[in-house]
């Protein structure tokens, strides 16, 4: 019987030959911690007499969340993170390097075939590149630390083919935010999703990760995609690791089969206080805005800043509006400074703050006051998400959010877009 | 094992920035603080509310989002005794049996705010003290039901060192 994706990855990790609702205890190739779950982590670590990490070059903890440390108390568990790398010697991304999505692939921790696991529900981010990688809690990393295994249920698969060509001032972000808007935040609870179709081969690696972050979104476990030539080069820039793509059988059995065709599609924005509370841009444009926000393991790529660098460049963000821009990472922002988008952004009156998380998840660099509307390109929206849960987020691509900063009022980028 | 307590209701989709909010979470591992601040996004007095035993209720999908442990740990710190729900988001599913908080899918529409509940685990089954209705439980893949039984994944591999099920 033919094989999925996820079914392919599990059955040649686990050495079983698995099928999906299957369970298999399989090695891990990589495993991943950030400052707000590796903590607990540790502390389980050591609570399992946990002696030494199984790989210490398969084995990182980001600080990411919340960094530079706003706080005495975030400073202490910072503290003991770096105790802790530094004692088992595994890799320690500090303060500045960027957001942990962003690092695992683009420092070559990551290829196609892998099987990853993270302290971080988006580590499903990593499926746009052929690898197995999924969320998990702190104790189950504390004992993929240890084991360099884990158990798994092989999930069922939903396989969406998404066909067509996306048009101008349409992005990645607007697809995956109508697909979530379709599927609802539930509607793939448990499986993997597996994303395929011409609209997704004629994206950009960059523009995938995008769709594959989401997937949690939707409640996926992954967000699986095949490794085309594109996927291949994109990896072989970062990292000079073997690997063995995985492709999915012609027979495999899905639960579900979802065909879309993208072209007619617009700019969608996700309102308050749900992912999948999804609507045309045209429903909520002249939506005033105070605070835009452009980064995220979602939309804070080269390519994501590069798209709002050209909407914003020469113009000013409008009074009354704040502009807050936090590279993906270290190296995006050193590419951004080199191509003159950071300048752009700093020209047209926006906050650049450090490489990470940013203002994503309400600790640091930019909680919005009370009544407040947020745009943001982050993944979630969730009442409170931005350390105020007084005040309401609303989703969109990075095109969206910038043309929107401008005007001060949600906008229809397609309007902007040169 | 039973559990007796009060029901305490919610919605669907509760995510765990609403179990426990992220401005809280970064700042400590002290799960009885964290435990003060569980679910006051969705109702700021609901820690106070809470007697010793007592049942979260909500409806589908119950603990989406953020993969953060404290979600659970925020719970069990806060006296609730078990969460009871329609349907559970999936890292959250397993970090509650990894900490050893029973999880139990079953029809919570049987169950008003307020009602009185006497939960056998052993049997499956939720005594609805107030409405006189039984209510079915969803079980437990075995795996899960093993690490449980270790008292959560700390304990199963302070006992087996690595992943054991037989
Ligand atoms: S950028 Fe936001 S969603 Fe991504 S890892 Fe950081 S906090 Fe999580």
């Amino acid at each position: 019987m033919g094989k999925t994706l996820a079914e392919k990855i599990l059955s040649n990790k686990s050495g079983v030959d698995a099928y999906a609702n299957e369970i298999v205890v399989a090695d891990l190739d990589f495993v991943m911690g950030q400052d707000g779950t590796s903590p607990l982590a540790i502390q389980a670590f050591r609570e399992m007499n946990g002696q030494k990490v199984f790989d210490r070059a398969r084995v990182a903890m980001v600080i990411d969340h919340s960094a530079p440390s706003p706080l005495e108390g975030v400073s202490a568990l910072h503290h003991g993170m770096r105790e802790f790398a530094a004692e088992q010697g595994v890799i320690l991304y500090d303060i500045g390097e960027g957001v942990c999505h962003q690092l695992m692939p683009e420092r070559g921790h990551v290829v196609p075939g892998d099987l990853v696991i993270g302290a971080d529900s988006h580590t499903c981010t990593y499926g746009a590149i052929n690898a197995f990688s999924t969320g998990v809690g702190s104790t189950d990393l504390a004992a993929g630390i240890i084991s360099g295994k884990l158990w798994f249920k092989v999930p069922e698969s939903i396989k969406f083919v998404l066909n067509g060509e996306l048009s101008p001032g349409v992005y990645s972000k607007d697809l995956i935010l109508y697909l979530i808007g379709q599927v609802t935040a539930d509607g793939a609870t448990y499986m993997a999703a597996e994303f395929t179709g011409s609209a997704i081969r004629a994206m950009s690696v960059e523009a995938r990760f995008t769709i594959s972050n989401m997937a949690i979104e939707m409640g996926a476990k992954v967000g699986l995609m095949e490794a085309d030539q594109k996927t291949i080069s994109w990896v072989r820039r970062h990292t000079d690791r073997p690997f063995t793509p995985v492709a999915a059988d012609p027979d495999a059995v899905y639960a579900e089969v979802r065909e879309y065709d993208v072209s007619s599609l617009g700019p969608q924005v996700a309102c308050p206080h749900t992912v999948d509370n999804v609507k045309p841009v045209e429903e909520v444009a002249g939506t005033p805005i105070q605070q835009c926000f452009i980064g995220t393991c979602t939309n804070g790529r080269l390519e994501d800043l590069r798209i709002a660098a050209d909407i914003l460049r020469g113009e000013k963000v409008n009074r009354g509006t704040r502009l807050i821009v936090a590279p993906a990472s270290r190296q995006v922002m050193l590419d951004a400074i080199a191509e003159g988008i950071i300048q752009v952004f700093l020209e047209a009156g926006a906050a650049v703050v450090t490489p990470g998380c940013g203002c994503c998840v309400g600790t640091h660099n930019g909680v919005p006051s009370d009544g407040e509307n947020v745009l943001s390109t982050a993944n979630r929206n969730f009442k409170g998400r931005m350390g105020n849960n007084k005040a309401f987020i609303y989703l969109a691509s990075p095109a969206t959010v910038a043309a929107s900063a401008l005007t001060g009022r949600i906008t229809d980028p397609r309007d902007f877009v040169k | 094992m039973r559990l007796h307590g009060r029901a305490h209701k919610f919605g669907d989709d509760v995510n765990t920035d609403y179990i426990i909010s992220g401005r809280h979470k970064f700042k400590t591992l002290d799960m009885k603080e964290l435990a003060r601040h569980v679910m006051e996004d969705l109702d700021p007095e609901f820690s106070s509310k809470v007697s010793k035993g007592d049942f979260i209720v909500a409806g589908k999908n119950f603990g989406c989002g953020s993969s953060r442990e404290q979600a659970p740990l925020a719970i069990i710190n806060a006296d609730i005794s078990a969460v009871l729900a329609k349907s559970f988001a999936r890292i959250f599913y397993r970090n509650c049996i990894n900490t050893g908080l029973p999880v139990l899918e079953c029809d919570t529409d049987l169950i008003q705010a307020g009602d009185e509940l006497e939960v056998d685990l052993a049997a499956g089954v939720i005594h609805n003290l107030t409405s006189g209705v039984d209510i079915p439980i969803k079980p437990l893949p075995p795996v899960m039901l093993k690490i449980l039984s270790d008292g959560g994944l700390v304990e199963h591999f302070k006992k087996h060192g690595t992943f054991k099920f037989d």
